[in-house]
């Protein structure tokens, strides 16, 4: 499979995306910001980062970049879109997700290993996720606290569109588990059309034992397999 | 634009002697301008041209097998670490800048040191500080330790350069004038190393980043001087503004442009601005550089060439291209959508020449201006509270009598405490490179073929729409450090002081599974101009000198911070910050500082207590000055040789297998180190994993000769060279048995589980439930911050 890894001017997680894919055995390719081609593409990554440097607002520049025309494009004919962390910003500035992510309750950026609970296995970014399995990731933010109204959070929990959740050791969503303040502990959540998520936390950091954990590559390894299924139904 | 006209006055109020005024008289064979006035106040002062120190810097080991850039030579020092691979790094100072402006101190603090790596060739990936501040008590310290640290966070993080070490001391000696210290390590190939030197007569010379403005005029100068609260408001000034998501992008479009092979030379501009930049580089090749300050890009209306020269505006950078390839240039910064201007060119004249408004401003020999500061030989006499410190006996102070109530006081001591409010928001995994996070003795970061800074071949492969030729993957390199100095030893002797710094350093590396490559200093003092001051920095650079040789860890560059001072405070400890770089060949090496597994064996290896010295360790220690509130006596002793060998045999226990864990006794001594052994382990947010440990310490005490020891030395004292390793209770015998072969102490003296830390002497007893060890240890700066 190939991924297009997109490069904003102060995307630092850009490589780290790449060195997953590659890692987990399928290639990837970095897309500049101003290019209005994805190239030769399966996925879409919009890796984490400070895009434009946010100080306006993280990912409010970043939607209005030629790539994120094209993306818009991708998502459309319903190619798969995944935004970590700063990505998950850029997505819902440009609307390809609902909701927003505001500065995390305590004011200050978190950077430590927090527990996912995956709330869903209906996604093409969470099938392949063990059942009941708690992922141990990283998340790194200082504006990751998930915000919607009231009709908003409804329709995402009405159509099943969250996805991962902040929960302790034992897949309790409890307060102290949360740590930025996300309304009912979310940590991402996908589109209706289900072939776009984001989320806050950094599985692309999480690939390898070496790196303290490798629950992360479940994510990677859902979208491999929906891909293929893609490729096989393409076939046949 | 008239310049004012120089006056005595003038002259003092750019900190220049009138000896340092001759000397430029001597040296342009007439009056300067008031431009060149500047210029010269900058380039001579202490932060640029080390007068005061460099006799005594020259004292550092510097050589070695490995260095390709050595210390002096270039904005940071460089070592092989094979296969073709080098790492680049230093420690630098934003003392007075933070204390001013805490959160756009440390931020360009953090900005500065991040270009010196770059400036290098090398790609940034790893960044450490070291930081001391007065008590928390006091709201305008936490108001600094929060502010300094935001900036940190603020800078690395948009940056995108993992902060995975550190260390923080809180002590009323740093009240008015905290000290930030910045560090960063860089990769690149030996064949990217770029040096910063105007070579080629007739190259051009461009100026890439953001416009200069009037921000951070004169720093370097500011920076010279004591402290006082009038210079600390009129220098707000003084103080730059950083923007992490501009230096990204001059960092990404330096590297691409190395990689078109168009670059003769490269300088950041760092303290001085252009000024330093442009005669350094000169000064470096031998040749002159000519610039003309009108193509300068300006941020403010109307800069007079004083302003213009002396601005530290941040992320800029000069560069010296090849001529007639001035197209890249314009190519890859109109790419990252930077400003650039091609402001002059490189000479044969020897000088530097500036030119303003159609008139030369400026025309200096630039050799001399950078490298003939004038050098002093200051006085140095030892302190008369010296005397005190050696008389110093434990008489007066009684033994403890709740041994369990002072461990939890010491774990709560904010120098103890966990760092994790600190770290939590530094972005410490960014890279994907961090094995070991902040939290244990030492960080390890892994270096991947992707650190690496893009090569000719593959950029040109890329400009030709082909794909990547296969460069030689690397194997994954493994980088540990550690940075360390307890400013009280050196107070109380700056000799051991400076030896136990670098020797706690190498000691965190060898628990770490590393074997050091080199370091990096930093030098925070008082004013030097009082000779028990220059006493303090001489012989503790005498101490770090010794300990550096005897680990073989040359100094490949480092940062001096003078007049750390501020009236009625006072000056600070004297703090030589050192910074160590080890490698670890196999990834199965490394090793932390936590117990791993319930009934694992606990081993001391090193003596429990020194029994040739008269304080038992305790001089200096956190326990005197925690539970006793005092700071005296002469700190701990250290033998170098013992060291040594306890290094080499712990690394050899290490390499041969079998060690689960290892952390290095410091302040706070055996105890504190037992329960940070017990409780340091976080799997993840608010969810550590805790494991007890029952230890029984009487039969070593009574086992050595002589008096027994105080049970408060036994607990909390600092007697250096020792470590405490955990292991399988299968393995317990060989482990000490091959300790004691290869010359070191060894003893098992307990076990790891259950939910209690236990030790017991033989004239005490403590025993605490883990998690409220934990609980003292975890939230202590997190309370006090609330």
């Amino acid at each position: 499979m190939n991924f297009s890894i997109l490069q904003f001017p102060a995307s630092n997680c850009d490589q780290d995306a790449v060195h997953a894919v590659r890692l987990l055995g399928h290639s990837a390719h970095l897309v500049w910001h101003k290019d209005a081609s994805l190239g030769d593409t399966d996925c879409v990554i919009v890796p984490g980062g400070f895009s434009y440097g946010d100080y306006l607002r993280c990912g409010a520049i970043a939607r209005f970049s030629p790539v994120m025309q094209a993306v818009k494009q991708f998502a459309d004919n319903g190619g798969l879109v995944l935004g970590i962390c700063n990505g998950f910003q850029v997505l819902t500035e440009a609307g390809l997700l609902p909701g927003a992510l505001i500065r995390n309750r305590d004011l200050q950026f978190h950077c430590e290993n927090i527990f996912l609970k995956t709330t869903t296995n209906d996604s093409p970014f969470t099938s392949k996720i063990p059942a009941g399995k708690i992922l141990r990731v990283p998340i790194a933010h200082g504006e990751g606290c998930y915000f919607a109204d009231e009709v908003t959070l409804a329709n995402l929990k009405a159509n099943n569109q969250i996805l991962w959740q902040y929960c302790d050791a034992n897949g309790n969503l409890t307060d102290t588990a949360n740590p930025n303040g996300a309304l009912q502990n979310i940590a991402g959540i996908c589109n209706e059309k289900r072939n776009v998520a984001g989320l806050m936390p950094h599985p692309e950091r999480a690939c390898e034992p070496l790196l303290g954990s490798d629950d992360g590559k479940w994510v990677f390894e859902s979208i491999f397999a929906a891909l293929k299924e893609k490729t096989a139904a393409r076939a046949a | 634009m008239t310049e004012p006209a120089i006056t005595p006055e003038l002259v003092t109020k750019h900190g220049l002697t009138p000896d340092e005024y001759q000397k430029i008289l001597d040296i342009l064979g007439r009056a300067p301008s008031y431009t060149e006035l500047g210029i010269f106040s900058v380039m001579w002062s202490e932060h640029c041209s080390y007068k005061n120190t460099r006799p005594v810097l020259k004292t550092f080991p510097t050589k070695g097998e490995n260095i390709l850039v050595g210390a002096g030579e270039e904005n940071a020092g460089i070592i092989d670490v094979g296969d073709g691979v080098a790492i680049a790094f230093k420690i630098e100072s934003h003392n007075h800048p933070s204390a001013v402006e805490p959160f756009q101190g440390a931020a360009t603090g953090v900005g500065g040191i991040i270009r010196d790596i770059f400036t290098m060739g090398a790609r940034p990936i790893a960044a450490l500080n070291s930081l001391r501040f007065g008590e928390l008590s006091n709201p305008e310290v936490r108001r600094l330790f929060s502010g300094v640290v935001g900036g940190i966070a603020h800078y690395g993080n948009c940056f995108g350069i993992p902060t995975v070490a550190g260390e923080v001391y809180f002590d009323k000696s740093y009240e008015g004038n905290p000290l930030v210290n910045a560090f960063a390590l860089g990769v690149l190939r030996h064949d990217q190393i770029t040096r910063g030197a105007a070579h080629g007569i007739g190259n051009p010379v461009f100026y890439v980043g953001p416009a200069t403005g009037r921000d951070g005029l004169a720093g370097a100068a500011f920076a010279s001087q004591d402290l006082t609260e009038e210079s600390a408001e009129q220098q707000r000034g003084a103080v730059q503004v950083g923007d992490p998501f501009m230096e990204k992008l001059v960092c990404e479009a330096c590297l691409e442009l190395l990689a078109t092979g168009v670059v003769a030379g490269m300088q950041d501009m760092g303290a001085a601005g252009l000024t330093c930049s442009t005669c350094e580089t000169a000064a470096r090749a031998g040749t002159g550089i000519e610039i003309e300050l009108d193509k300068v890009p300006q941020r403010a209306p109307n800069m007079s060439s004083y302003e213009i020269m002396l601005s530290e505006s941040q992320e800029r950078m000069l560069i010296v291209v090849h001529k007639g390839q001035e197209e890249a240039v314009k190519r890859i910064f109109d790419k990252w959508d930077l400003p650039w201007s091609e402001i002059g060119v490189v000479t044969d004249s020897g000088r530097m020449v500036v030119r303003h408004g159609g008139k030369v401003v400026v025309d200096v020999p630039a050799k001399k201006l950078a490298d003939e500061a004038p050098v002093y030989f200051r006085e140095s006499r030892e302190g008369t509270y010296m005397e005190g410190v050696r008389a110093f006996r434990l008489d007066g102070i009684a033994d403890t009598n709740d041994p369990a109530s002072d461990l939890k006081k010491l774990l709560a001591n904010h120098t103890i405490a966990s760092k994790n409010w600190v770290y939590r928001q530094y972005d410490h995994m960014v890279r994907d490179g961090s094995v070991v996070c902040p939290g244990s003795d030492a960080a390890v970061i892994r270096i991947k073929s992707d650190s690496l800074p893009i090569t000719k071949a593959e950029y040109a492969a890329k400009q030709a729409g082909q794909p990547a030729p296969a460069s030689a993957p690397i194997a994954d390199k493994f980088v540990a450090f550690s940075v360390d100095c307890n400013g009280g030893y050196v107070y109380l002797d700056p000799y051991e002081g400076g030896k136990a710094a670098v020797t706690e350093c190498c000691r965190n590396l060898a628990c770490t599974g590393a074997v050091p490559v080199g370091s990096t200093d930093n030098l925070n003092f008082g004013n030097p101009h009082y000779p028990e001051i220059f006493w303090q920095l001489k012989e503790s650079v005498r101490g770090l000198a010794e300990g550096c040789r005897a680990f073989n860890a040359p100094v490949t560059g480092g940062n001096v911070s003078l007049y750390n001072q501020r009236g009625a405070l006072g000056a600070i400890d004297p703090t030589p910050t050192v910074a160590v770089v080890g490698i670890i060949d196999d990834p199965k090496h490394i090793t932390t500082q936590w117990f791993k597994d319930e009934g694992d064996a606990i081993i001391l290896l090193g003596k429990p207590v020194d029994r040739s010295d008269p304080l038992q360790g305790m001089g200096g220690s956190a326990y005197l000055k925690t539970i006793h509130g005092t700071k005296n006596g002469l700190p701990p002793r250290v033998d170098l040789e013992a060291a040594k060998t306890l290094h080499t045999t712990l690394l050899g226990l290490i390499r041969a297998g079998g060690v689960k864990s290892a952390h290095d006794c410091s302040e706070g001594g055996l105890a504190v180190a037992l329960a940070e052994s017990c409780i340091s382990q976080l799997v993840a947010r608010d969810t550590p994993r805790l494991i007890g440990a029952t230890v029984d310490l009487s039969g070593r005490a009574a086992e050595a000769s002589g008096p027994s020891p105080r049970v408060d030395a036994l607990f909390f004292g600092e007697t250096q060279n020792r470590v405490i390793i955990s292991c399988a209770a299968v393995d317990a015998t060989k482990l000490v048995e091959r300790a004691k072969l290869m010359g070191v102490p060894a003893v098992k003296i307990g076990v790891a589980g259950g939910d209690k830390v236990t030790i017991k002497t033989n004239a005490a007893e403590l025993s605490v439930p883990v998690a409220e060890l934990h609980d003292a240890w975890w939230n202590s700066i997190a309370r006090a911050m609330a």
